[in-house]
């Protein structure tokens, strides 16, 4: 690798004449536009929240916002709102997103359904924000589609039976609709990636398909599954477009208070805003690393 | 009665028949080769002894009992399978008591038990190690131990060792010959190396799309092979077309030069061949035995043995000549006589 | 496998259920806003409004810069990570995964802390929304162009276009980027999709695009809103139909796309 020294010649334009080895010293610089675009739009902001966590009134480091905003309880209650829907979506998108996906890897379905199901998902996890919020406010809302049905098929008022689609967990229905099929998306390679030799080797041995399960598939399985409720939980924690398509400010949630606060919203405190942001990159952080972490150990198991 | 009965199987999927009226009888403690080229139906027969295929007709009788339609984890056969297939996430030691462990022994049964494999294997101090942390040879190992920990009726190997380096398969396949024999174990070795089939089977069974060519010792099936599919499967093989001169006293003629044969000639004339092993030949004359004249075409230095190819008249002959220190190598392009003896010809009818 | 069949199909139906429910309510909804018949009303109603062309040309504007000034930035780099620094590849790549780490809202919130003032006042110009759209891009143009990098064995076609005598622009123009063809074509329309359909960077930036107008749309017209939503999901369905259709020969990468 590395053009031989004969080559130095001069042909090709002024800066690409001599490209350096792999190891010189100056290789980076064709990569400098992009270090220093994520510069400008990633580091300096995400930096600036950092730093302005910590900065009191008058310009002096101080631990003062991140104790305001512990003791705000309105705030408080948007990150344990935020964090249950999050774990709801993360539970319920992973059982029953792992389910569709066996039924679609080993239920032993025709190909074609797997193909379909696989193009859905991948459309149907991208389909979030406000076109979401509409359709189910179309199916579910106070006059929408489904509502009506019940009403005039079963009787059924839905409303009056103290469902809202409007709160915390009709929102988590609503996410569901993308966090479901990231599931599938996700789980559907590893399922792939159970060997078939592994199920004969433990039916030889003389284990029952239960017994596959407990000892053989699920362990294998376990950390694609965590990464992926991981990944889903970060999916759910950070949504924000779909929420305030809904009621607006109305939702306490993490992600909208953040938005309240750019928006002046409520009374504006700087600091304050910025250990809102610092604590939501935080919780985001901590599921990255760990989804990150899932996929190594996957991925050597899954080979 | 024999320990293992194979009747009549007959497999086919879709519109194919995978395997065709395949008949065996194992006894007791022997190792049985399937020996074929890809396709030819040694691992389907192979898998319906395990019980992850279902013959289409046939029955598979073990020890007196039909288990043709039992299901796998019933059966008490321990398969070893290509890919090796040991579970990622646990260790040596665990994946060696699985068996034990869904069978719900108790813990000190399956720990010695453990132990006992570990070391007949020679792993005894690798128990705690992880598939990925070893090297295929080792893999394979643990996979048999694996296998045999459960004290199976009967063992089956899906070729075990085609997933491994030259040396290792040599050196692997000696060392589960000798397990075998030493736990007396029936087993079923599935292969397309012919050198592995020979040097360590009972008997061997050479398939071919899907049905049994010959069935045999090793010094059978290589110096007695019943079809010509055999003859070329098996060992290398010199094929001389040649015309009928005198059926009566077995001479034939190829290109002109003369060749006597022991072999009870059918046809009166048209065309024969007659198949040679490379070793029957030799550089050289000597009375009593067939000469032909050629040319060398080709010398390749093999280690042990020295193969030289000899064109004569149309056909090219293969010779195998044992290496000697201070033996001069004939040189290409070199007039030379290739010798050997009638009794080494075997006649097959036909071109 | 032979048993299980029917269970899976179970699955299968109730999961197709539980999409295509929402979807058909929302275009059944958009159809009703003349009360005692179906009809495209709504959608007339979009097509007639001023503010529809607007803001829905607006984030198409939007999405071309983003497409161009993503391209220009990844491609390049992306190929001499390949190509000649192999060791920044994990940080190039940990860079394109931040739009994960620091979601949208929170982005937003420290683009304007930093760039609301001089000397760097980047929020009274449209480069903060492109930016922001870029960054949200990043994770799928790099992916895009890394496999499609990846398929072809960047380094080894380099040196034999080199050592057959082609020049650096040679090699990009008629080796590196014909091959890439496909790869890229999957990135440029996810980030369509994405900028299109995007709600959050548009209000809290505050810049004219076809999300926010949706969102106000609806507080008036509902009917219109909910059409010009399902209008959304159609293009975004159709941008995506067009890349799994593109990529298939690439199954199983899970793609996660913003505008939550």
């Amino acid at each position: 690798m590395g053009r031989s020294s004969s080559d130095r010649s001069g042909t090709g334009d002024a800066r690409n004449a001599r490209p350096p080895r792999p190891g010189s010293s100056w290789v980076w610089i064709p990569l400098l536009p992009f270090f220093l675009f994520a510069v400008i739009f990633i580091l300096i902001p995400s930096i600036s929240i950092v730093y302005r966590s910590f900065e009191g009134p008058g310009g002096e480091l101080t631990l003062g916002n991140i104790i305001e905003l512990l003791n705000r309880r309105d705030l408080m209650l948007a990150y344990r709102n935020s964090i249950s829907i999050s774990v709801v979506t993360a539970v319920g998108g992973g059982i029953f997103g792992f389910l569709l996906a066996y039924a679609v890897t080993l239920g032993g379905l025709p190909r074609w359904v797997r193909s379909f199901i696989m193009t859905f998902s991948g459309v149907a996890s991208n389909f979030a924000g406000v076109p979401l919020s509409f359709a189910f406010i179309s199916t579910l809302g106070r006059v929408g589609l489904l509502t009506a049905l019940l009403n005039t098929i079963l009787g059924f008022e839905l409303y009056r039976a103290g469902f809202s689609i409007y709160n915390i967990w009709g929102l988590s229905l609503v996410y569901m609709y993308f966090q479901f099929p990231l599931m599938v998306l996700i789980m559907a390679p590893a399922l792939d990636g159970l060997r078939r030799e592994w199920r004969e080797a433990s039916e030889n041995l003389g284990a029952t398909g239960t017994q596959y399960w407990r000892y053989v598939a699920l362990p294998i399985l376990m950390p694609s599954t965590l990464g992926a409720a991981l990944l889903l939980f970060g999916n759910s924690f950070g949504a924000y477009a779909t929420a305030y398509a809904f009621t607006g400010s109305n939702l306490s949630l993490a992600t909208i208070a953040i938005s309240a606060q750019i928006r002046g919203d409520v009374l504006y405190n700087p600091g304050l805003g910025n250990a809102l942001a610092l604590g939501m990159v935080f919780v985001m952080g901590i599921c990255m690393l760990g989804y990150g972490w899932m996929q190594r150990k996957a991925s050597r198991w899954l080979r | 009665m024999a320990f293992l009965e194979l009747k009549n199987i007959n497999k086919t999927f879709a519109a194919t028949a995978a395997v065709e009226d395949f008949n065996l009888e194992v006894e007791k403690g022997e190792l049985v080769s399937f020996l074929g080229p890809s396709g030819c139906g040694k691992t389907t027969t192979l898998r319906t002894v395990a019980g992850f295929e279902i013959p289409t007709t046939g029955s598979v009788v073990l020890n007196g009992e039909e288990i043709t339609k039992k299901a796998p984890h019933q059966r008490n056969v321990g398969m070893v399978f290509q890919a090796y297939a040991l579970f990622p996430n646990m260790t040596v030691a665990d994946n060696v008591g699985f068996g034990l462990k869904v069978s719900k022994k108790p813990k000190a049964e399956i720990s010695k038990r453990v132990q006992e494999m570990l070391a007949l294997i020679q792993m005894a101090a690798l128990g705690d190690r992880y598939p990925h942390q070893l090297s295929g040879g080792q893999q394979q190992r643990v996979a048999l131990a694996r296998a045999l920990a459960i004290q199976p009726q009967v063992l089956l190997l899906d070729e075990p060792l085609s997933a491994l380096d030259a040396k290792i398969r040599v050196e692997l396949r000696t060392e589960i010959r000798r397990i075998q024999q030493r736990l007396g174990i029936t087993t079923i070795y599935v292969t397309h190396d012919q050198e592995e089939a020979l040097s360590i089977s009972d008997r061997v069974v050479v398939m071919n799309a899907g049905r049994m060519e010959q069935v045999g010792a090793p010094y059978e099936i290589y110096n007695y092979p019943a079809t010509p599919f055999v003859a070329g499967f098996v060992g290398t093989l010199n094929q001389i077309k040649c015309t009928v001169v005198d059926a009566a006293s077995g001479v034939l003629a190829h290109n002109g030069q003369r060749i006597k044969t022991d072999s009870l000639i059918e046809k009166k004339d048209g065309q024969l061949t007659v198949m040679l092993r490379p070793e029957q030949l030799h550089l050289g004359v000597a009375d009593e035995e067939n000469q032909l004249k050629g040319k060398v075409d080709h010398v390749a230095f093999l280690g042990s043995i020295i193969r030289i190819l000899v064109r004569v008249g149309d056909a090219i002959l293969t010779l195998d000549v044992l290496n000697e220190r201070g033996h001069t190598l004939p040189r290409v392009g070199e007039e030379v006589t290739v010798s050997f003896p009638p009794h080494a010809c075997w006649v097959l009818p036909g071109p | 496998m032979r048993r299980r069949s029917f269970g899976s199909w179970i699955w299968v139906v109730l999961g197709s259920v539980y999409f295509f429910l929402p979807l058909a309510a929302s275009f059944l909804f958009s159809l009703r806003k003349l009360s005692d018949h179906l009809s495209f009303e709504a959608y007339r109603g979009v097509f007639s409004d001023a503010g529809f062309f607007l803001n829905f040309g607006s984030s198409v504007r939007w999405a071309a810069i983003t497409i161009v000034a993503s391209l220009l930035l990844v491609v390049p780099t992306v190929y001499w990570v390949h190509l000649r620094a192999p060791q920044f590849r994990r940080i190039v790549e940990f860079i394109t995964l931040m739009p994960f780490v620091v979601p949208a809202v929170v982005l937003a919130f420290g683009l304007i802390r930093a760039y609301a003032r001089p000397p760097l006042e980047l929020t009274r110009t449209p480069a903060i929304l492109i930016g922001a759209y870029v960054v949200l891009s990043l994770p799928y143009m790099f992916r895009a162009v890394d496999n499609g990098l990846r398929a072809i064995d960047v380094r080894t076609l380099t040196e034999a276009a080199q050592s057959l005598g082609a020049g650096w622009a040679t090699v990009l123009w008629r080796v590196i980027f014909p091959n890439l063809r496909v790869a890229l074509l999957s990135g440029m329309f996810l980030t369509f999709a994405i900028v299109v359909g995007e709600y959050t960077f548009a209000s809290l930036l505050a810049w004219p695009a076809f999300g926010p107008y949706v969102v106000l749309t609806f507080q008036t017209k509902a009917y219109e809103a909910v059409a010009l939503s399902t209008l959304s999901f159609a293009l975004t369905w159709a941008s995506i139909g067009v890349i799994q259709w593109l990529g298939r020969a690439a199954p199983g990468q899970a793609q996660v796309a913003g505008a939550r």
